[in-house]
């Protein structure tokens, strides 16, 4: 009887939290997606954004989003791949026991942390050493690659564990060093879980917020170097969803539900890579 | 002709010491059987001769010679394709068939037009199994069977152009016909190698190896040619463990 409650009770309480996952993409796309059929894609999809003058144009945040995604990726990649690598394969068992506790206590930092950091160390370094506003996509692109670095590694170095270890002692076997190992047959072999962590990566960079807002400049235009600062889609929802009313809410919806698509395309990709086989 | 001689070769794994004092000596184009039970050392022997050990955290002491140079002169990746090993379970590599044969000779030198292919076509048929394969060599390695693969596996260190074969229990997961044809193989292959092969199949010892040594617990107990040593051994638990008495 009281196991029969028990199960009632955890069934309930599981789907209510899919219940609120249907309900929050019900929401956003309600509120949002009216807009967009309302004044037509090609002014949403347009670069112009004055949403109190009846112009929606999201495309410079898109690219701003896209080019800080890209410059974190261009960061956090090889220095992830590289970490895992190493844990996975070139540190002893003590080594690995204490840098992977560490490398995961990065996931753990507020991101508001990484922005002061960014604002009071990186910003001024890019400022005179590369010039322009030092808010810019390389200050945001170097905080956010900092940011996924967990992400990567920790999925990463799962995905090497997981190559079996035959595998390895055949490759010594026929005298292959560990460096033409790692090369020819492991990042092979665990392909595929290394591009889900890089992707999973890529979708924590597209919807970080606190940190981008704080070191990336905001300025609404079409960033033409790395050195320009930049206003993601992310950014432009905190910083205006506080003021907006009227359509300029709607636009923010809608504003939310692209960003919303694209996240669950990356999570679904993510999701079909690592269950191929 | 001596090929590889052990002398006084320990071999710990953090505390627990698996070889103890061992000396022996490896004719050249001889195959060495090497039994006894569970946890005598044998596999460490292997892993200590193509220093796979130091993979495994092992402290290694005592010499091993491979014709006269210490082997651990010698750059590893080197002795590892003079020293070829094969394992108990047969190791294919994610890939195609040419692919696993590929593999190890890519990583020693590179290769003009068809000589790779040459290579290929030698070594799979030294080890039997062109036949069977010759128009499948892009499949998955993995398609095929069992004994299939331990060839496959054969032809790979072979590959290599090994002097010496080690063979890890070889044929503990197949059936008797693989078994046989893996025999076979090593019988033709003896002209041009030297074998070492673990067995815990005594019987397989007494058919094909020209010595074979007992080990038990980490101690050579004894070394002798084969008929010797299966039909009039020196110690009492050689005797023992060859009429299945324990282990």
């Amino acid at each position: 009887m009281k196991d029969k409650i028990a199960e009632k009770l955890l069934l309930f309480i599981a789907f209510s939290a899919i219940l609120s996952l249907l309900l929050i993409t019900f929401f956003i796309f309600q509120q949002g997606i009216p807009l967009i059929f309302k004044v037509g894609l090609s002014n949403f999809f347009s670069t112009h954004w004055a949403p109190t003058r009846g112009n929606f144009g999201i495309l410079s945040m898109i690219i701003g989003s896209l080019m800080v995604t890209a410059g974190a990726l261009v960061v956090g990649i090889p220095f992830g791949l590289a970490c895992a690598i190493f844990l996975a394969e070139f540190s002893s068992p003590p080594i690995q026991k204490t840098l992977k506790p560490i490398i995961e206590l990065l996931a753990g930092i507020p991101s508001v942390v990484y922005g002061f950091i960014g604002i009071v160390i990186l910003v001024p370094f890019i400022r005179e050493h590369f010039g322009g506003p030092g808010f810019s996509v390389l200050a945001a692109s170097i905080i956010l690659g900092i940011m996924i670095l967990p992400t990567i590694v920790s999925i990463s170095y799962d995905a090497l564990l997981a190559v079996p270890n035959t595998y390895r002692e055949g490759s010594y076997a026929v005298g292959a060093t560990k460096w033409q190992t790692v090369v020819m047959l492991l990042l092979p072999a665990a392909r595929s879980g290394i591009v889900a962590g890089i992707i999973l990566g890529m979708g924590r960079a597209i919807g970080e917020t606190m940190a981008v807002i704080m070191i990336a400049g905001n300025a609404l235009k079409i960033p033409h170097s790395m050195l320009d600062s930049v206003r993601t889609l992310t950014s432009t929802l905190a910083l205006e969803l506080g003021y907006a009313t009227g359509d300029h809410r709607a636009a923010l919806f809608a504003c939310g539900s692209f960003l919303f698509l694209i996240i669950i395309l990356l999570n679904i990709i993510a999701i079909k890579i690592t269950g191929r086989k | 002709m001596i090929k590889v001689s052990i002398k006084n070769l320990n071999l710990f794994y953090n505390k627990v010491q698996a070889l103890k004092n061992i000396s022996l000596d490896i004719e050249k184009n001889e195959i060495l059987g090497v039994i006894g039970p569970a946890n005598s050392g044998k596999s460490s022997l292997l892993r200590a001769i193509n220093r796979l050990s130091e993979n495994d955290y092992a402290r290694l002491s005592g010499t091993i010679i491979l014709d006269d140079t210490d082997i651990f002169t010698i750059p590893i990746n080197d002795l590892r394709r003079r020293v070829g090993l094969i394992f108990a379970t047969p190791v294919v590599l994610p890939g195609s068939i040419h692919k696993n044969m590929s593999y190890g000779p890519k990583l020693h030198r590179r290769f003009k037009g068809s000589e790779l292919d040459e290579i290929i076509f030698n070594a799979l048929s030294a080890a039997n199994l062109w036949k069977e394969v010759k128009d499948r060599l892009k499949d998955s390695a993995s398609t095929l069977s069992g004994g299939q693969q331990q060839r496959l596996c054969i032809a790979r260190t072979l590959a290599m152009d090994p002097e010496v074969i080690m063979m890890d229990e070889p044929c503990s997961g197949l059936d008797p016909i693989s078994t046989a044809k893996i025999e076979a193989t090593m019988f033709e292959l003896k002209e041009k190698y030297t074998f070492i092969l673990v067995t815990n199949n005594t019987k397989q010892a007494a058919r094909v190896a020209n010595k074979t040594a007992f080990f038990l617990a980490g101690e050579l107990i004894e070394i002798d040619k084969t008929e010797k040593i299966f039909t009039n051994p020196a110690d009492s638990r050689t005797d023992g463990y060859i009429r299945g008495k324990f282990g």
